[in-house]
């Protein structure tokens, strides 16, 4: 049984609602970026649906398909033991509006997306890197970044891997 | 069978001033508590009772690193930690070593990704490598006895008399 809450939101914010999907007993409901702040609100507040705590924002790189990030907000009532999952999709460049107004904790989570994905939160306090070194360049959970930093040495490329190493001068 | 029964009564013992200087060195080598990962864990049972590195004058492991002598690297080092071990590194007094315990402190072991750096001899000259995932206590302490050898056999006069040529040449 999908969330009971779906309805509502489909009903309230009409086109802003992209899709409903209920699977294993889990609803993950698609919207559209542009709402996703009225869409946190009113399921924050709301007293049929009371989603009080963010438990987590992550993303999903699916390239070469586009949109090709889907940021995921997981979401949990204390008030009715209920999780929700929201789903934005978002293109490479493209940035959502932050919901650190809305549930404080979605800061470092952000930042984290932000870090590992690039995907931009406008109207983030403090987008900055969160896990990775300040002066880190590009996005490592991306698809398209490189799975490895270093060639695997065997005997046959031994001198060429290690010739290319940085050696510490002493 | 001490050295009493070698030296009879006259007291006195002859050897080099690099001997003596390297036997010190070599056998009251303090390391500075690094412990990164899973072979910190090794490193502190081969450092405590049932292994005891105190037999080999290491047994004070140090907090701060400028009264350490010797580094033990026990884990993978992240690119975001590598900056804070080449600080810890330049801050303690010659001479310094460095030990490189487990796969991925010498070479990155299984994590060959953005995160980890690929042998912390990209950061630091390192004495010693200990294979191993982890290494065991024993394995550790081969290392270390492989780092008091090579202290042993330094010439630490002969090199400081040839890096005071250079600068006078």
């Amino acid at each position: 049984m999908p969330d009971p809450i779906a309805d509502t939101l489909k009903s309230r914010f009409g086109d802003a609602i992209r899709n409903v999907v209920e699977f294993r007993a889990e609803t993950t409901i698609h919207v559209r970026p542009d709402a996703i702040i009225e869409v946190c609100t009113f399921l924050r507040d709301d007293p049929a649906a009371l989603y009080n705590f963010l438990s987590d924002v992550s993303a999903v790189d699916v390239w070469p398909d586009e949109p090709r990030f889907q940021v995921n907000y997981h979401l949990y009532s204390m008030a009715h033991n209920r999780r929700l999952r929201l789903k934005v999709s978002v293109r490479d460049g493209q940035s959502i509006p932050s919901v650190t107004g809305v549930w404080p904790a979605a800061n470092w989570f952000e930042r984290e997306t932000y870090d590992l994905f690039g995907v931009k939160f406008d109207h983030h306090p403090d987008l900055r890197r969160l896990l990775l070194p300040d002066d880190y360049l590009g996005h490592p959970m991306r698809r398209d970044a490189p799975l490895v930093v270093e060639e695997v040495e065997f005997t046959h490329n031994y001198g060429e891997v290690e010739a290319s190493k940085p050696y510490a001068k002493e | 069978m001490g050295v009493e029964s070698k030296l009879g009564n006259l007291g006195i013992l002859t050897t080099t001033i690099e001997k003596a200087v390297n036997w010190a060195r070599a056998n009251a080598c303090w390391p500075l508590g690094f412990g990164l990962a899973c072979c910190a864990i090794e490193f502190m049972s081969t450092q405590a009772s049932h292994y005891d590195l105190a037999r080999f004058g290491m047994e004070l492991v140090r907090g701060s690193p400028r009264q350490s002598d010797l580094i033990i690297v026990s884990g993978r080092l992240t690119r975001k930690m590598a900056p804070v071990l080449r600080r810890l590194y330049d801050q303690m007094p010659e001479p310094k070593y460095i030990i490189a315990m487990g796969d991925c402190a010498a070479c990155g072991g299984v994590f060959n990704n953005y995160a980890i750096v690929q042998g912390v001899d990209e950061i630091v000259p390192v004495d010693v490598y200990v294979a191993g995932c982890p290494p065991r206590p024993e394995a550790l302490i081969d290392g270390i006895l492989k780092l008091q050898e090579k202290i042993r056999r330094s010439r630490p006069l002969r090199e400081a008399r040839e890096e005071a040529s250079k600068v006078h040449a």
